[in-house]
């Protein structure tokens, strides 16, 4: 492994560790930089275990640097330092040290931007313009971002600690919706080009490393099968051209079956547990959509109908139309989405333009795509939505 | 152990509750306040009048002025108070739903840690 990739895998974890060890965020963050780099200087090749290597570096760093620093703050961490309770040295990353800075991150007393910010500096180790990149924002936002959370959660006492059972109910959803925003903002960017790989490539892998965590959790399950379920047809989505593929027009054999596979055996293990969420829900669907040749529409339908018992969105609401479209046919899905509240959603326009083109009502769809790319924020949604709308006046021109 | 402002605010032209209501909430706040010294994190905590019973204070070049009314012109005006410690921000924020059920939103504000000698 190159230092690159151990940066990628180590570089949340040791934070982690160090942020209990010293008591504070900022410090835990710069002992690790600091490490990283002694690390490029002396690793002729890494050690056998590059994340003890780094955590026993990190904290021999902190050490010599708050001894030599006489602040408040540095005595307070020195002292932390010195008597840690548990082990004398530590051995390595450790486990609940991750979960406490994943909540942590994901605080709901924290702005939702910020979290995404705070969860891809301090677990998935990018730096500022790498996020500000990944999201097409000013530097200097995404850096105030980091800055004011991180101020926050010191001046208002956020505590760096897993949350206990009864709390997860509250507390879990904004870890799970920060990982699946993180997912979609890669898969379907909101600006530029459709698809940026490395938000995505990201969200799989803390999702990844949330279910080695938290085994036991089958939303936390259901998340991960979604979004590797998801990632398996990014390879399809785009056509030579650049073009949007719809998933019915899409060529099945690109598809990722190793994803597939651990998505449709994560699917089942979520349904051993019978303890239905609204990500699991999700999974299951795209499991029935990367099932066989075909999908199966009708149950499709009748997941979307547990969904949206279980999560009444207008989000939820919009796609279940799509199935009952298949379904009962595109009259009954439209009906089905007058009362569908999304406004500035270039999606629910989108989708009423499909139905109304299968129902003839060629005048109306023109002017629901119309709607939808006057919304649309993606360039190469805009252009699908555009062809989509050509066809139509091809096929109303032709005798 | 970190203090914490646990604020309710009043806002102008919002509905006045009814005189039951405002019973059940005296009640409610009560029995919080009770709860709270039990588990020993209450320091301090009460209602205030509204804020045109207000005067502000000023030094000004040397001279002090008053003027009557709240400092700022605002709709919205902290209509009562708890100082409450605890270890972190989670167990301030549990304390604020209670505190929430009995009297709308609530606003947890940390102390400045100077300010806890």
């Amino acid at each position: 492994m190159d230092l690159a990739s151990i940066y990628r895998a180590e570089y949340g974890r040791c934070v982690a560790t160090l942020a209990r060890l010293l008591g504070d965020i900022n410090l835990a963050e710069e002992a690790v930089q600091d490490a990283f780099t002694t690390a490029l200087q002396k690793w002729q090749t890494p050690p056998p275990n590059p994340g003890a290597w780094i955590v026993t570096t990190a904290r021999n760093r902190a050490v010599d640097r708050l001894r030599r620093e006489s602040t408040r703050e540095a005595r307070h961490a020195q002292a932390l330092l010195l008597h840690q309770p548990d082990e004398p040295q530590e051995v390595g990353p450790v486990k609940d040290d991750q979960l406490r800075l994943i909540f942590t991150c994901c605080h709901p007393a924290l702005a939702p931007d910020a979290r995404t910010a705070l969860t891809l500096r301090l677990l998935g180790g990018l730096d500022v313009p790498e996020i500000a990149r990944a999201y097409l924002i000013q530097e200097a936002t995404v850096a105030q971002r980091i800055v004011r959370a991180k101020k926050k959660i010191r001046d208002a006492g956020i505590p760096y600690r897993v949350p206990a059972e009864h709390e997860l109910p509250d507390r879990l959803p904004p870890v799970l919706t920060v990982l699946y925003l993180m997912f979609n903002e890669g898969y379907t960017s909101t600006a530029g080009p459709l698809i940026r790989t490395d938000l995505c490539t990201e969200a799989i892998r803390l999702a990844r490393e949330l279910a080695a965590l938290m085994p036991d959790e089958p939303e936390v399950l259901g998340l991960l099968a979604l979004l590797l379920l998801t990632e398996a047809r990014r390879p399809a989505r785009l056509d030579p051209a650049g073009e949007l593929v719809l998933l019915a027009d899409q060529d099945r054999s690109l598809w990722n079956r190793t994803l597939i596979a651990e998505g449709h055996d994560l699917v089942r293990r979520c349904l051993r547990r019978n303890r239905p969420g609204p990500y699991q829900i999700q999974a299951a669907i795209s499991a029935v959509h990367t099932d066989g040749a075909a999908t199966d529409w009708p149950q499709v339908l009748a997941l979307y109908d547990q969904l949206l018992a279980l999560a009444p969105t207008p989000i939820v609401a919009l796609n279940r139309a799509v199935a009952v479209a298949e379904v009962h046919g595109p009259a009954v899905a439209l009906a089905a989405l007058e009362d569908v509240d999304l406004p500035g959603y270039h999606r629910l326009p989108a989708t009423r333009a499909e139905l109304l083109a299968r129902l003839g009502r060629d005048a109306d769809a023109r002017a629901a795509y119309d709607q939808a790319m006057a919304l649309a924020t993606n360039e190469t949604e805009r252009a699908h939505l555009r062809t989509r709308r050509t066809e139509l006046t091809r096929e109303w021109r032709a005798p | 152990m970190k203090q914490y402002l646990l604020s309710v605010h009043f806002v102008e032209g919002a509905p006045a509750p009814s005189d039951e209501e405002m019973q059940t909430m005296f009640r409610e706040t009560d029995r919080i306040g009770e709860e709270m010294q039990a588990a020993g994190v209450w320091v301090f905590a009460g209602g205030l009048l509204s804020p045109d019973s207000a005067t502000v204070v000023r030094i000004e070049n040397g001279t002090t002025t008053m003027s009557d009314g709240p400092f700022a012109e605002t709709k919205e005006h902290i209509a009562g108070f708890w100082v409450i410690k605890c270890a972190d921000l989670d167990q301030a924020l549990a304390w604020a739903e209670k505190c929430a059920a009995a009297c709308g939103p609530v606003e947890v504000r940390p102390f400045d840690d100077l300010s806890q000698a």
